[in-house]
Parts: C-alpha cells; sequence; structure tokens
C-alpha cells in the first residue's frame, strides 16, 4: 500500500473520531471508546509505518486537491517512517494511559476532538512534500493543541500560557512560511522535489536557515524562543502534555532536518556553528531552569528543552560531518540525534503520566506539598524510578546510550579544520557533561521530593495509586526503557535507512557484533555493551545479597528516625525542593538567574514567624520578551489613535494614500 | 581453553579490587595515625569493621521504603562492576570492551544516583543535606572527569581503558601538556568523589563537614557495611585509574603468562601503596575548605580539563 | 624534531600557564604572594633551560635575575609591606573566581586561535610556545583587570612581564634580553614603590618617615 492510502486511512480515521468525540463525550463510557478506538488507530499507523520502513516500500503521491497548480504531494521515505513509527508508538501509549486518565475529566467534550485532530496533524505533517500541506497539517497541529491547553481556561494562569503559546507557534509559522517561500522562489514552485532540485545562493541559504531555526526551533523549544514551552505543557492535561513534550516537539525536530538535510541541499560549516552554540545554550539552560522549579510539569516541560538541545548538539554535529565530507562521523552523531529523540519520546512520556497519576491521587502538582507517595503509590513509584533513572543517562538503560553516542561523536571531530568549529566543540562537549550531571541532580531532587520523605500534607498522606490503564502504559514505557538501553543494536539497525538518507552514510551493522555490543565507529576506539553491563550489575547484586544473607545476619528491626535529639514530628522539617535546589543555585543561579536569597528574621522576642525568600530573574524574558512586548503594546497604543479620527481625516488619509500610489506609477523606471 | 583462562583472569580482577579495597583505607588511616605521631589502628582494621557490622541487625527508620534496603546493594553492584573494568595487573581483560571510560564514570554517577536518593528517603535534614550538596559537588565534578577523558581519548585515539593504559605505556606520548594538566584536574576530581579532605572530611560526623557522611547517617549493620565497602571500592578504583594511565609500566598484557601477572600484581600493589601515602600526605598538610568554596575548586579542575582538550584540539591542525 | 628537549621546553611554558590559572583562583593576599614567587620560579626554570638548549649563556643571567628579584626579593618586600600596611586580607574580585576563570579559558584559546593563525609555517612546537606566552601575558592582564586591591594589580602586572620575557627568550638569538631584563625589574621596583607612597601619601598626607612616627601606636 502506498502513501496515499496510508494518509488517506488516518486522516478519515481520526476525522471520524474527532467528529464522534462529541457526541462519544456525552455518554458515560464516552471518553473510554475513544481512547480505546485511538490506540488502535495509532498502533495500526505505528506497525503500517513500521512495515514500510522494514520492507522499504516508500512512495510517492500527487493527489490532485490542494494548490491549484501543483495539488497535494504526500511521500513516504526513510525519515518519515521513522518518525512515523516513534510518533505513533507514542500516541497510542498515550491514548493507553488516558484510558484510566480520561475518567477524571471534567469535560471531554473539550477534550476529545481536539486531541483527535492534534494526532492527524502530527501525522500529516510527517508525510507531507509539499510546502502548502505541511504547512496546513503544522497549523492544524498548533491549533488543535492550543485548544487542549486552554482547557481550564478559567485559571488565568493557563489563559497567559495559551495567549504565549498562540503568539509563539504564528511567529513559527510565519517564519516557515518564509522559508518556503525563499527556497520556492529558487525552485519553481512549492513542491519539495523542485525545492530539493535547486541549490541555494549562500546569502539565501542564511536566511532559509534562521528563518528554519525560528520557525522549527521554536516548536522544538530551542533556547530563547522556549519561553511558551513550560507553561504551555504544565497547562495541558498529563496525556496531552506527554504528547506535546515527547512527541509534537520531535515532529518539529522532523520539520528541522527535512528541511536543513534534505531540501537545503549540501550543508556549508558555518550552519553547524550556528546549531551547536544554540544547542549548546539550551542543553544547559533548560536544565538550570527545572532545577529551579517546585511544580514537577513545569520541571519535565524545563528538561525537555534540555533534551531537545542534546538532540540539536547531534544534529549540528552530523551538518559539520557532512559539510566536510566525513560520512561515517555524520552517521553517527545523526544516529545518536535520532535515537535520543526516540529516547527522550520514551521516558518523557512515562515521567509525565507519573505526574499526571501524582496529580489526580492527590489533586497537586506542587513537589513542596507531597512526599512519601512510595508507600501510597507503589508501582507509580517504581515506574517513575525507571524513567528518573533513564532520563539522568545513568547505565544500563537508554538515555546513557544516547548520550554515549554522543560523546563519541564529539570525540571524532578534531579533524574538522574551521577554527569556529575547533572553539566550539569542546566547550559544546563541556556543556554537554555538565548538562548530564545537572540533570542527575534534578531528577534526584524530582523522585526524592515527591516520592521519598514523610507526606508534608494531607493530600500526600491520603494519596491512591492510580487505575491499571495508566499503570499499563507506564509499565510498558518503563520496559521500552530498559529494553532500548540493553538491546540498542536493534533500534539503532532499524533507524539505519533513516540516517543514510539523512547523512548519506550508516554505522556498522550493530546486530553482526558479538554479544550484542555496541561498536559505533570500530572496536579498537571504543564499544560498549549494554547487556552485559546489565548483567553484571544484576549478578553483582545479587551474589552480594546471597552472600551477606548467607553468612551475615538477616535480621530488620525498625525504629524511628535519628533526630540528634530533638524529635520533630512535624515533616515540614525535611527539605524542600527550593531548599534540595540550594547550593546549586548559588553555585550556577547567581550567575544565570541572578537569583538571591534572602533570610528576613525576627528581632529576638518577637513570635513572628521568618521569613525567607528566595528569588530568580528569567533574563531571557527580561531582555527579548518583555522589551519585544512592551515596544508591541507601545506601538499599538500609537496606533490606537487612528480609531477616532474625524471623517475629514480619514478622507485625507483615502487622498494621500491614493496620490501617493499616483507618484510611484509616475516615478517607476 | 582460552576462554576459561580469560574468564580466570578477569574473575581474579574482580576478586582482587574486593579484596584491597579495604586494605587500602586502612593503609591511608595508618599513614595519617603515624604521620600525627600516633600508633593508629592496625592495618586489617577496616576488615574487622565489615565482619562487626555484617554481623548486627539493621535498624531501619519506621519510613524507609524498599528502595532504602535496596540502594546499599545497587550501589555495591553498581561501584563494584566499575572498578573491575579498570586495569589493575593486566589489561585487555575479557570483559573490558564492554564498558569504556565513559561507561565507567556513568556507573560511579548510577551509583551516586541512588545514593542521593537513599539519603532523602528517611524525610530528615541530614539526608537532605547530605544529598543536595552532594548533587552540586557531582554536578561539577563528573563533567571535570569527562574533560579528563576526553583528553586521553584525543590522545590514545580511543576510550577504552586498555587502549589507553596500551598508549601511555608506549613510547609515542610525550611529555605533553595536556597530560600534565589533565593529571591535575583528575587528582582534584578523585579528591572530591571520594570525600577527602579538602572537600569532605571522611572522618567525623558533623554537619558542617558531612556530605556523603550525613547521606549514610541512616544505614546500619550489613548495608552500612555494604556502603563501606562500595566507598572503599571508588577509592581503589581511582587510585588504579590514575596508576595504570599516568605510571602504567608493570601492566601485563592477558595471555602473557602467570609470571607477568605476579609482576603485574606487585607493580599494582606497589603502585596502590604509593598513591595511598601521598593522599594520606596530602590529607595532613591541608585544611578542609569551606562548603561553597568547592565548586571553585571543582570549577577550577573543569577548567583545567576544558584547556587540556582545547589544546589538544588545536593541535590537531598543526 | 620531536626530541625531549622541546617537549620540556613546551612543559615549562605549559606549567606557566598553568601557575598565571592557579594565580586567579587565589582569594587571599599572602597565597598569591606565593604563587607569584612560583609563577616567577618557573620563569627562572625555562629561561635556564632555554639558555641550556640555546647555548645562549647570558640568558643563564637573565634566570638568576628572575629567580633573584622576582621569586625571592620582591615577594618577601611585597609580603613585609603588607603585613605593616594590614592589608592581607581577602582580595576582592570584581565578578567571581568562576567566571574569571572562564574569562582565562576564552582569553587562552583566543591567543591560540591568533597566534596559530599569524604563523604559517613555523615549527608546531614553537608556535604553541609563543600561544603560551601570549596567554600568559593576557592571564596577567586578566589579574590586573578583575581586582580590585592594588598589590594584586602590581601581582598581575609582574606575570605579565613574565610572559613577555618568556616570549622573547623563546625566539631563539634574541639580544639585549639581559639589559631588558634588568629594566623591567627597575621599572617593577620603583612602581611598587609608588604605589605605596601614594597610599601612605593620601593616607598620613605626607611621606616624611619622620613625621610617620608619630602615628606608631606602641612608642617604648
Amino acid at each position: 500500500m502506498n502513501v496515499a492510502h496510508h494518509a488517506g486511512a488516518i486522516t478519515a480515521a481520526l476525522l471520524a473520531l474527532a467528529a464522534a468525540g462529541v457526541p462519544l463525550a456525552r455518554l458515560a463510557r464516552g471518553p473510554f471508546i475513544f481512547y480505546l478506538l485511538s490506540v488502535l488507530v495509532a498502533a495500526g499507523a505505528a506497525v503500517s509505518g513500521a512495515l514500510a520502513l522494514w520492507k522499504g516500500e516508500f512512495s510517492i503521491v500527487a493527489l490532485p486537491i490542494g494548490l491549484s497548480e501543483t495539488g497535494i504531494c504526500l511521500r513516504l521515505d526513510a525519515l518519515s517512517a521513522t518518525f512515523m513509527v516513534i510518533v505513533n508508538v507514542a500516541t497510542a501509549l498515550a491514548s493507553l494511559y488516558a484510558l484510566g486518565y480520561g475518567r477524571e475529566e471534567k469535560e471531554p467534550a473539550r477534550v476529545l476532538p481536539f486531541y483527535a485532530l492534534f494526532v492527524l496533524g502530527m501525522n500529516l505533517v510527517l508525510v507531507a512534500d509539499d510546502a502548502f500541506s505541511f504547512l496546513v497539517a503544522w497549523e492544524f497541529m498548533s491549533l488543535s493543541s492550543w485548544a487542549l491547553v486552554l482547557l481550564k481556561h478559567q485559571e488565568g494562569e493557563n489563559r497567559r500560557a495559551g495567549a504565549l503559546y498562540l503568539v509563539m507557534a504564528f511567529i513559527g509559522a510565519l517564519a516557515l512560511i518564509f522559508a518556503f517561500g525563499v527556497m520556492a522562489a529558487g525552485g519553481g514552485n512549492y513542491l519539495f522535489d523542485a525545492m530539493r532540485g535547486h541549490a541555494l545562493p549562500p546569502l539565501e541559504a542564511a536566511i532559509v536557515l534562521l528563518l528554519t531555526i525560528v520557525g522549527a526551533g521554536s516548536k522544538s523549544g530551542l533556547v530563547p524562543l522556549h519561553a511558551w514551552l513550560p507553561p504551555a505543557h504544565a497547562a495541558a492535561p498529563s496525556h496531552v502534555s506527554a504528547l506535546m513534550s515527547g512527541v509534537m516537539t520531535k515532529v518539529a525536530v522532523y520539520g528541522f532536518i527535512r528541511i536543513v538535510f534534505d531540501l537545503m541541499g549540501a550543508p556549508a560549516p558555518w550552519w553547524a556553528m550556528i546549531v551547536l552554540a544554540l544547542a549548546g545554550a539550551t542543553t544547559v539552560l533548560g536544565v538550570l531552569y527545572a532545577l529551579m522549579q517546585h511544580d514537577l510539569k513545569r520541571l519535565l516541560a524545563y528538561h525537555t528543552v534540555e533534551n531537545i538541545g542534546i538532540i540539536y548538539i547531534g544534529l549540528g554535529l552530523a551538518l559539520a560531518f557532512k559539510a566536510h565530507g566525513f560520512t561515517r562521523a555524520a552517521a553517527l552523531a545523526a544516529t545518536a540525534a535520532i535515537f535520543h529523540v526516540f529516547n527522550h519520546s520514551v521516558f518523557k512520556s512515562l515521567l509525565f503520566f507519573g505526574a499526571g497519576a501524582v496529580q489526580n491521587a492527590s489533586g497537586t502538582r506542587d513537589m513542596e506539598n507531597l512526599g512519601g507517595l512510595i508507600h501510597r503509590m507503589p508501582f507509580t513509584a517504581l515506574t517513575f524510578l525507571v524513567g528518573c533513572v533513564a532520563i539522568s543517562a545513568l547505565p544500563p538503560l537508554n538515555g546513557f546510550v544516547s548520550e554515549w553516542m554522543t560523546f563519541q561523536a564529539i570525540l571524532l571531530s578534531p579533524d574538522l579544520p574551521e577554527w569556529g568549529l575547533k572553539l566550539l566543540v569542546p566547550a559544546v562537549g563541556a556543556l554537554l557533561a555538565l548538562s548530564a550531571a545537572l540533570a542527575a541532580a534534578c531528577f534526584v531532587k524530582a523522585f526524592g521530593i515527591t516520592f521519598l520523605g514523610r507526606p508534608r500534607t494531607r493530600a500526600a498522606r491520603e494519596a491512591r495509586e492510580t487505575d491499571r490503564f495508566s499503570l499499563a502504559a507506564m509499565f510498558v514505557l518503563a520496559t521500552l526503557c530498559v529494553a532500548a538501553g540493553i538491546f540498542s543494536g536493534v533500534f539503532i539497525d532499524a533507524l539505519a535507512p533513516a540516517i543514510n538518507q539523512m547523512a548519506g552514510g550508516r554505522m556498522p551493522v550493530q546486530m553482526s557484533q558479538p554479544w550484542l555490543t555496541l561498536v559505533p565507529v570500530a572496536e579498537s576506539r571504543s564499544s560498549y555493551n549494554g547487556l552485559l553491563v546489565f548483567l553484571f550489575i544484576t549478578f553483582s547484586g545479587f551474589f552480594a545479597a546471597f552472600v551477606v544473607h548467607a553468612l551475615a545476619s538477616k535480621k530488620v528491626r525498625r525504629g524511628p528516625a535519628w533526630d540528634c535529639g530533638f524529635p520533630d514530628a512535624s515533616p515540614a522539617t525535611q527539605y524542600t525542593a527550593s531548599s534540595f535546589a540550594q547550593p546549586i543555585r548559588r553555585v550556577f543561579g547567581t550567575v544565570v538567574f541572578r537569583a538571591h536569597d534572602s533570610v528576613e528574621m525576627p528581632p529576638p522576642g518577637s513570635m513572628r514567624a521568618a521569613r525567607f525568600d528566595a528569588g530568580i530573574h528569567d533574563l531571557i524574558w527580561d531582555t527579548l520578551y518583555a522589551p519585544a512586548i512592551g515596544s508591541v503594546a507601545h506601538v499599538a497604543e500609537k496606533l490606537n489613535r487612528l480609531q477616532f479620527l474625524t471623517i475629514r481625516r480619514y478622507l485625507s488619509l483615502v487622498f494621500l494614500a491614493l496620490v501617493l500610489l499616483l507618484l510611484v506609477l509616475a516615478l517607476w523606471p | 581453553m582460552a576462554l576459561t583462562h580469560d574468564l580466570a583472569v578477569q574473575a581474579a580482577q574482580m576478586m582482587l579490587v574486593l579484596v584491597l579495597a579495604p586494605l587500602l583505607t586502612g593503609f591511608v588511616r595508618k599513614v595519617k595515625a603515624r604521620l600525627m605521631r600516633r600508633q593508629g589502628p592496625p592495618l586489617w582494621q577496616p576488615y574487622r569493621e565489615l565482619v562487626r557490622l555484617l554481623g548486627k541487625e539493621a535498624v531501619l527508620a519506621e519510613n524507609a521504603s524498599w528502595l532504602f534496603r535496596a540502594v546499599p546493594y545497587i550501589v555495591f553492584a553498581t561501584t563494584w562492576v566499575a572498578a573491575a573494568l579498570v586495569p589493575t595487573f593486566a589489561r585487555g581483560l575479557l570483559f573490558s570492551w564492554s564498558a569504556d571510560l565513559i561507561a565507567i564514570i556513568a556507573l560511579l554517577g548510577s551509583a551516586r544516583f541512588f545514593q542521593a536518593l537513599a539519603g532523602l528517603d528517611v524525610g530528615t535534614s541530614f539526608g537532605g543535606i547530605g544529598s543536595s550538596r552532594e548533587v552540586m559537588i557531582a554536578s561539577l565534578a563528573e563533567p571535570a572527569m569527562l574533560m579528563v577523558v576526553f583528553t586521553l581519548a584525543l590522545l590514545a585515539g580511543s576510550t577504552q581503558l586498555s587502549v589507553v593504559a596500551a598508549f601511555m605505556a608506549s613510547n609515542e606520548v610525550g611529555l605533553r601538556v595536556s597530560l600534565g594538566l589533565a593529571l591535575i584536574a583528575l587528582v582534584m576530581v578523585a579528591i572530591a568523589e571520594n570525600a577527602r579532605i579538602p572537600v569532605d572530611n571522611p572522618a567525623t560526623h558533623l554537619e558542617l563537614t558531612m556530605v556523603h557522611e550525613a547521606m549514610v547517617l541512616e544505614y546500619s549493620g550489613r548495608h552500612l557495611a555494604l556502603i563501606d565497602l562500595a566507598a572503599q571500592l571508588k577509592l581503589v578504583l581511582y587510585a588504579s585509574l590514575i596508576a595504570c594511565v599516568f605510571v602504567p609500566w608493570g601492566l601485563a598484557v592477558v595471555g602473557a603468562g602467570p609470571e607477568m601477572y605476579a609482576y603485574g600484581a606487585a607493580a599494582y600493589i606497589a603502585k596502590l601503596l604509593c598513591i595511598g601515602f601521598l593522599l594520606a600526605a596530602f590529607e595532613m598538610s591541608i585544611a578542609k575548605m569551606r562548603v561553597f568554596r568547592v565548586p571553585e575548586f571543582l570549577g577550577g579542575a573543569l577548567m583545567l580539563g576544558l584547556l587540556a582538550t582545547l589544546l589538544l584540539f588545536f593541535s590537531r591542525s598543526l | 624534531m620531536r626530541g625531549l628537549n622541546f617537549d620540556i621546553a613546551h612543559l615549562l611554558a605549559g606549567s606557566l600557564v598553568l601557575v598565571s590559572f592557579m594565580q586567579l583562583y587565589q582569594d587571599r593576599l599572602t597565597a598569591l604572594l606565593h604563587i607569584f614567587a612560583l609563577h616567577a620560579l618557573m620563569l627562572a626554570l625555562s629561561v635556564a633551560w632555554q639558555a641550556y638548549v640555546q647555548d645562549a649563556p647570558h640568558l643563564f643571567v637573565t634566570a638568576a635575575l628572575a629567580l633573584v628579584f622576582k621569586a625571592i626579593v620582591i615577594p618577601l618586600t611585597l609580603h613585609r609591606i603588607i603585613m605593616r600596611l594590614g592589608i592581607h586580607r581577602e582580595i576582592e574580585t570584581v565578578g567571581g573566581i568562576g567566571l574569571t576563570m572562564l574569562a582565562g579559558i576564552g582569553l587562552v584559546a583566543l591567543s591560540m586561535v591568533v597566534i596559530l593563525r599569524v604563523t604559517g609555517g613555523a615549527d608546531p612546537l614553537a608556535r604553541e610556545d609563543l600561544a603560551f606566552a601570549l596567554s600568559v601575558i593576557l592571564l596577567g592582564l586578566l589579574m590586573m583587570v578583575s581586582r580590585r586591591n592594588a598589590v594584586s594589580q602590581v601581582v598581575g602586572f609582574m606575570s605579565l612581564e613574565n610572559g613577555l620575557v618568556l616570549a622573547a627568550t623563546g625566539a631563539k638569538g634574541m639580544p639585549l634580553v639581559v639589559e631588558i631584563s634588568v629594566a623591567f625589574s627597575i621599572l617593577i621596583a620603583f612602581i611598587v614603590i609608588g604605589i605605596f607612597l601614594f597610599r601612605i601619601r593620601e593616607r598620613f598626607d605626607t611621606v616624611d618617615v619622620g613625621a610617620l612616627d608619630r602615628f606608631r601606636g606602641d612608642r617604648a
């Protein structure tokens, strides 16, 4: 079956679901049926994408609808098929999660139709082969997710999040329209094939690259265009947040790859420099922002920014290598990036599902009000822990493998001749290492404050475990994390056709290595075997447990915790999220955020409570967004006077415009 | 036959580091005591402490979770696997290609991740202090270590420790500035990661000097024994790393025969004792830094590692 | 060409850069003076090695001058002076030590890029040595710019001058090195004395030593 059948089937199924969403919302079991059907549709799409990838059946189809001269063109090639599998697997699991989570939804009619349209938009972006259908699907994606962000519009914070999201999505789409416009001017029409065939002169290539960074980069969350991402992802319901963070950002990465690696032709080295510089800044700033948060979903959303930075580091390195013709190295860097795309969609979805479960069970997302949930919600805690270990890039799970491959790609780069790259690549390597360590700190905080310790409020004391469907989805994702970490060779070989298309080469075949080792370049150079590491750790752990229990005491006694002689019954004396982050806030935050801590102690004898203030300034907002918003408001105010002119003044405006046009006509050579 | 031989050598290495770990700690304590003109505990004291702790019952806080009970085994397992992958008396071991330097550092990072979680588990302030300071120190120590790894990998052309050790033992490497900077950075990171003076005091239980001790405050009995053993293994790991990279002479190659192994083992023990002595002398001669001077210390290590990597990037073009 | 001789010279130049970084790291005045003495000692060793390798005996004189003047006399004098004036407390840094070291890395990278682009086909190690010398100069300037205390600024200036001497001795056959070194050292001595004279004058409105005696607290 070719791509037209594929796309047609998905479109029909999802449009039908969207239409059925409203009447289904009124039934008691309606949302359940809806999400069940969406699981099936997404699973079907994933399977057909995987089949196309495996059999190598790629196709292009031109349909007569759409723009008059060219019509819509759809293409399913290796890159599209790979992303289609990633997107739809995550969607299927999100729908599975929503089978349980969606039962608590108070206004399902606001969610169900837009959910189906959102998934439809994402899928259509992946198969679009001309600018028109690409942009229409892109806007579909943005608008339906905006509607989902505004679900709980009664709260002012969510309204602001929605407004910011809409404006940034609009700016991004505008940038992409212009980018396609520049490329179409060279190629002749809006079809991607025409754009591929035409090589861009350097000035236009620069313009297209910058516009693509604004357009696709802002949608994926590159600094400094990331400001919309955390409020929007925190405001949406959890399965939608998982899709937005784990999947929509990846569709934006797909857009970037399609334009920069495919449509723009042979890359120039300075492109890589811009991408690497932005990606390095994104990585570190994302994780530092995440460390300062105490809202669980905002923390996860800022962390998405960091992982997008890691993906773009891989893409930047691939561009640099491709520009010089080092295909093996480019293949390694591109594989690291795409594998991290998959890994991130898996573990970020898992973490968002856990956060949603916690929010439903306790009614709050604020870590400062939680604690001790490992006793009340053991399975959620276990899967969340697997997600935390995976995202902190710890072996033997999957996050480590993609970061390891990125480091190996960095170690291949001294052969690049440009001075800028020679300075930038080691700096980016240091930033990547720094962000990996900070990410581990961030997730110790997230898991430790939320699930460990003693419950800080009554809601946390009385939380209950979530339902089976949510747990099933989370267990599947946790298993995927472990599988992708241990059997990474299988996944990397599956990515090979897409990498071949992107970078012009591929990594050596991993399945033929002994013991399922991962060998990125050559065995003498470096290798990693997740399976053996996992087996060693398990063996050593059980061996130690066996020896200790056989030879030593097995007894356990419970007693109160050590309190230094001052029994503190109040759980408020344990560490909070902001106190945990205080050393890091003091070391990094004073520079990056102008963070300040102040303590106000009452005078002796007064019974007033002391006050602790920890404040940070979002410097990017203050220097970039606030002046932009301020100047737009200022201009709008000035222009407002045009509303209140007299009739004579309006007539003179018309008269002046007419005279001006006639002048232009007269003077035009 | 060759397979069982290689397997035996790898197993011997695993057992060797396990057995030598408490001995190195005991040796360092003894040297410190002697430098202070005290008698000091006997060399075997850490072994006796481990045996004593293993025999005691474990007292757990009332709200300690399953994670608290599992963490000592996880920490011990990951640290032991990491320590077993660093060449001690022979390089080119059977499983040395399954994890390179970056993986070894990440394994230590896993141990630290779970240790920090265990600190937060009981819900008292002590654990919180230990965990938050530990992750702050780790957030700078790990990148510095990775920069050292980059330097070594760029010089040797590989991140595999056996290949790096072989390269350093050959005479292709001259006296390079980057290697000197990398050595200094590695020593600084090793001091920070092993909770030694001037970063942390391994001998006290005061809040002001606690980082590692605060995280394990609630542990007792066999759990504490495992965690102590893991900390001693970490010290042996870093000492073996410094020895096999910067003093690589005497390392046997797997398959060279038992007398080469014996020679390698003797060389290894001599290097360990040397490093232990230097560590003890260094600890005696300097005072502990205040906590917020540690990021500057480790930031310096990170800068040195970055400088070493930069120099290597530039000299490739010459 | 990559013999042990060149490696040792290279190593000594690199250690001078390392000691410059150590200077940036210090936040106490007495420790800074000790590190500066180490800086001058490394310079003396480096110049002595160049004298041995290039077979230029007049460089031995330069090395001896560096050793005596800058490693022993000046640090001792400064130490006594700061003890007397009571300013042996913490140096106020502008911007924090972490940022200063980050700027230092940037300067080293900059000097490497500049030197390696400007010098064309010369011997690679000589180019790197020149880049190290330029780094020491820039790090000395950074030290002067990022401190508020006059003494640390003087230390920065002297380490800048050490970098110049390193660059000069690295190139073979540079004449008048000895004379230039002596002149620089005297210049430094005058600058140091001048600073303290001005400080004394602004405090006490006089540099008359007899008049200063009136302000001594514990007269027998």
